[in-house]
């Protein structure tokens, strides 16, 4: 993979979700388009770094993308436009949520993006009461047809399973309000209740109902056969896919393709390095200018890092981890590496062969990933990172 | 030296109610010298000699307080380990002293532990001083606490001083008080020497140094002396008295005075804490009362968390040991555990502060299996053989019968808590000997105990059903024939030698069930069951399951979220290595000890 994707950040939204630890808050007009100047020079001063190769997916994620005035959308756009080499196929998604698309932010996506992630959760009023959203599923319909009106020929639905007081029945209707929309791709996720989010407060004074473990794996695999019914093809841990609809932007970071992360707190994989930009937005407003004094947390992969990440990665999609790909990216054979961790797993019944040297998790591996995947680290300290990296 | 102006007393009180800050005040408010040590420059001998000199263990100190009478007295302050329960040491500090200042916070009132303290200390029939403390806070009551400590105590409380140890106020009060109402020491300085080693230290330039109090008699350097229990004897290289923290040497010790003594002693066991040291030339008729052989009583598994810090274990042991006479330790081998030792104790605390120590001063990270005590077989071939670890065991068919050993446990307690407590004592197979009633409030429960019902959580259990209130001593007497039986614990179906354990026959079923739920909340869930049974032989006599994990997935991971997505992976890799494996089970270091731990979730 060649290719290049460029990850966008705003970190606006209308108001803050209970469950959300996103980088991301309310904001004034200014200070939006302020941000989106800094992001302008940041993308203008990151032109030369992709060396001419090529950008064929671009996200423009949040946060709430959507809360951003469209003029500063148009700028930014127009920036990276000029600065990188953009494919013409390129895939180009943009985050938003039902109730802050406004006519003009449409027009500004007919004309700059092929593909909206439109962010539902839920189609149960007091489920997405419970989650602090702002919107109703009639919000979310309406907004569909608006973007389906517009041109957007690609539409993704964010729906969240394991929500306090989701039962099955729940469920059965945000699913079948879903699929009634016919998008093309559905990304599933289960609650997490993260530190510091108002969840985790609640969860603390008892104050939320989740569902147990039981429960909620019965909610996954209920929302799996009902999508799979309906030809939509589970392609990762959480996301669903029409045929050909697969997120290939999502896909490059499980394949560990090179992506650049311009604003806020965006995180990179570029040339053997991840680093993230500083989540500070008085550094960022300063220097995005010179983004080189924007990285924090510079890590330089060693072979060691990046095996270990390929494996977590790429097992998390349901194609898994191919020894061709093991060995061109590395010169090594995945078995002599992982042999004996994959054939114990296999005979745990967490992992499987699902084709000509090629290896997934099971559905009971899916289900328990974390400790199946924490097999693939390796022991002993970790190399200390001595790079300079790419700037 | 003139008793009479000697005090050699300590200051006991509940937690927090400001012991050490009043010690602090009244080494503030008084001096290190008398006026004819400074004329002798004792000071500047001490500087020179004592450069590599070694800090005070116990915080054991002289001070000098000129009283309002114009007359310069000896304080000496002995202090006794933070933890008064059922400590051979704390006993031998009390012995040392004539009185005590009781330290009641006057917003606190008596509390549990003031009662311990002050029924340990009567135990020695010590004089004691009330003292009540933090009278500057607003909450402070007391005229509610003196109250309070003649009710609950029956210590006269009329006129005592009232303190504030933080802000000094009224200290003063406190130092007359000593002088005027603690005894001073009443002994004998032309009698033969009769002093007791309440503490010792061992330094490796200087051999062991003694603490000591001389009750009657006098010693100085060059004196041959005898450990009365031990039969050693020695020549004194030096003696002398405790400055703030230093060692000041003086001519001679004589009746009333506590100090310290050194004679080349090389080994710690020759002189023990608890005997009596007299002249060898002309040595005292009979030893003081209440030395014990230190033998130990209770014995558990050590294993070093990480198999390669083996040796490491094996070295700390080794230098603990200098301090600690009481500490034995031999090499064993678990099947679950690998390489280790079987240590024996004195009592479960001693266990506590022995592997609190090899963890905090040697950097050990420890596997501590449940402590057992010492059974006696009688084989059928006629051979008798103490038992220290229950995976030792022979045959049932080599076996004629058993014998445990048994205490005489006395409970001194407030009679509201004597129903609970008796209950205790039963469910712990105690046979009840009798009640004494010492005053209206308090009284003594006697029972004969095996050891090995009180070697796992009595002590917690105690205090948890009485609030507190109750204080426990006991007395090893003897060996009794008992029915016991080993009882084995299967995790995942192979048995885990390091979690067996010999119970009283009839209670095996019991202390099955509870030891299987106990080992169910001990062991995380993992991927699949984990069925956990207790046997007797080849008989399963309970069985829990611990149920496998259901779910542990991240559901996103996106760009932003990988650098994460590794630390939390990290994460699950570290959590598991602090587990050992046992088959392919995954049991937290801490289940070997806590499994046994069984009245605390009632």
């Amino acid at each position: 993979m060649d290719g290049v994707g460029l990850y966008l950040h705003f970190p606006f939204c209308a108001r803050k979700c209970l469950y959300c630890d996103f980088l991301s808050f309310p904001a004034g007009e200014d200070e939006k388009k302020l941000y989106a100047s800094a992001m302008v020079r940041e993308i203008r001063a990151c032109a030369d770094l992709l060396h001419g190769r090529t950008v064929d997916s671009i996200f423009l994620g949040g946060g709430t993308p959507s809360v951003m005035p469209a003029g500063s959308m148009r700028e930014i756009m127009r920036a990276v436009n000029e600065s990188f080499r953009i494919s013409p196929d390129a895939e180009i998604t943009m985050e938003m949520n039902p109730g802050t698309v406004n006519p003009r932010i449409l027009s500004f996506a007919s004309e700059y993006v092929n593909r909206v992630s439109l962010g539902v959760q839920s189609a149960d009023r007091e489920e997405l009461g419970a989650l602090g959203r702002i919107h109703s599923a009639e919000d979310a319909e309406r907004t569909f047809g608006m973007l389906r009106g517009a041109g957007i020929g690609n539409i993704s639905l964010d729906l969240m399973l394991a929500v306090p007081g989701q039962t099955e029945q729940s469920l059965l209707g945000t699913l079948g309000f879903a699929a009634g929309l016919m998008p093309d791709h559905i990304s599933c996720y289960s609650l997490i209740v993260e530190d510091g989010t108002p969840f985790a407060a609640m969860e603390e004074r008892g104050e939320l109902d989740l569902p147990d473990e039981e429960t909620e794996r019965k909610l996954y695999y209920l929302a799996r056969g009902f999508l799979e019914d309906r030809g939509y093809r589970r392609y990762e841990i959480s996301n669903f896919a029409k045929q050909g609809r697969s997120c290939r932007h999502n896909m490059r970071y499980w394949k560990r393709g090179d992506y650049l992360g311009i604003g806020l707190g965006a995180s990179s994989l570029f040339d053997h390095s991840r680093w993230k930009n500083t989540p500070v937005m008085r550094e960022y407003l300063e220097d995005s200018g010179d983004p080189g004094r924007l990285v924090r947390e510079l890590t330089r992969l060693d072979l060691r890092g990046e095996i270990e990440e390929f494996m977590f990665l790429g097992l998390r999609m349901d194609e898994g981890v191919s020894g061709d790909d093991f060995r061109e990216n590395f010169s090594l054979e995945l078995t002599d590496v992982y042999g004996d961790v994959i054939g114990r797993l296999a005979e745990e019944g967490l992992m499987e062969k699902s084709g000509r040297d090629r290896f997934r998790l099971t559905d009971r591996g899916v289900d328990v990933s974390n400790r199946v995947l924490a097999e693939f680290l390796f022991d002993g300290p970790e190399d200390p990172s001595g790079s300079p990296g790419p700037f | 030296m003139d008793q009479s102006k000697i005090r050699n007393f300590c200051i006991i009180a509940h937690i927090d109610h400001g012991k050490s800050t009043l010690a602090d005040r009244i080494i503030e408010q008084t001096g290190l010298l008398t006026e004819r040590e400074m004329q002798d420059q004792v000071l500047d001998n001490m500087e020179l000699e004592r450069e590599r000199g070694i800090t005070i263990k116990a915080q054991t100190v002289r001070t000098i307080y000129r009283a309002d009478d114009g007359e310069e007295y000896v304080f000496n302050l002995i202090d006794t380990p933070g933890h008064v329960d059922f400590n051979y040491e704390v006993s031998r500090s009390l012995a040392a002293c004539d009185g005590a200042v009781l330290v009641v916070d006057a917003t606190q009132g008596v509390e549990a532990q003031t009662l311990g303290n002050v029924y340990l200390a009567l135990d020695h029939d010590l004089e004691i001083l009330p003292v009540v403390n933090k009278i500057d806070l607003p909450s402070a009551q007391p005229d509610e606490t003196c109250a309070e400590i003649e009710d609950v105590i029956g210590l006269d409380a009329e006129g005592c001083p009232r303190i504030s140890a933080k802000t000094g106020l009224n200290v003063h009060d406190v130092l007359e008080a000593i002088v005027h109402r603690l005894p001073a020491p009443s002994g004998d300085a032309e009698k033969p020497l009769k002093a007791l080693i309440f503490d010792s230290v061992y330094d490796s330039y200087r051999g062991v140094i003694i603490f000591m109090r001389v009750f009657d008699g006098s010693v100085r350097k060059g004196s041959r002396i005898r450990m009365m229990a031990t039969g050693a004897e020695f020549d004194v290289t030096e003696v002398g008295i405790f400055g703030a923290g230093k060692f000041i040497p003086a001519d001679e010790l004589t009746a009333g005075m506590v100090g310290y003594l050194e004679a080349s002693i090389k080994d710690l066991k020759l002189s023990r804490v608890g005997d009596t040291v007299t002249l060898a030339a002309n040595p005292c008729g009979e030893a003081l009362p209440g030395y014990k052989e230190p033998l130990p009583m209770v014995y558990c598994g050590i294993y070093p968390a990480e198999t390669p810090r083996y040796p490491d274990l094996r070295d700390a042991l080794e230098k603990l040991q200098l301090n600690d006479a009481a500490l034995r330790y031999e090499p064993e081998t678990s099947q679950a555990l690998g390489f280790g030792f079987r240590c024996g104790f004195l009592g479960l605390l001693h266990l506590d502060v022995v592997t609190q120590r090899l963890e905090r001063e040697f950097d050990l990270d420890l596997i501590t299996t449940a402590p057992s005590v010492i059974y006696k077989i009688h084989k059928t071939n006629g051979e008798v053989v103490d038992l220290t670890n229950p995976t030792n065991m022979p045959d049932a068919s080599e076996i004629d019968y058993m014998e445990e050993p048994m205490v005489e446990a006395e409970i001194m307690l407030t009679r509201e808590y004597i129903g609970p407590i008796m209950t205790l004592c039963q469910e712990r197979r105690g046979i009840y000997e009798g009640t004494e009633y010492i005053e209206q409030t308090r009284a003594v429960l006697k029972y004969r105990m095996p050891l090995n019902e009180i070697i796992y959580d009595f002590f917690d259990a105690l205090k948890s059903r009485s609030r507190g209130y109750a204080s426990f001593d006991y007395e090893f007497s003897g060996y009794e024939r008992s029915e016991l039986i080993r009882l084995d614990i299967l995790v995942n179906h192979e048995p885990v030698d390091a979690l067996s354990f010999i119970v009283y026959a009839p209670n095996a079923y019991k202390r099955g069930s509870q030891m299987c739920e106990k080992l169910k909340k001990e062991i995380p869930r993992q991927l699949f069951d984990i069925p956990i049974q207790a046997a007797v032989g080849s008989k399963i006599i309970a069985r829990e399951t611990v149920r496998q994990v259901r779910k542990d997935v991240l559901a996103k991971c996106y760009g932003g979220d990988i650098s994460r997505k590794r630390k939390l992976l990290e994460k699950q890799k570290e959590g598991k290595k602090k587990m050992r494996e046992i088959g392919n089970v995954q049991v937290p270091k801490e289940a070997f000890l806590n499994v046994l731990k069984l009245d605390e979730d009632d």
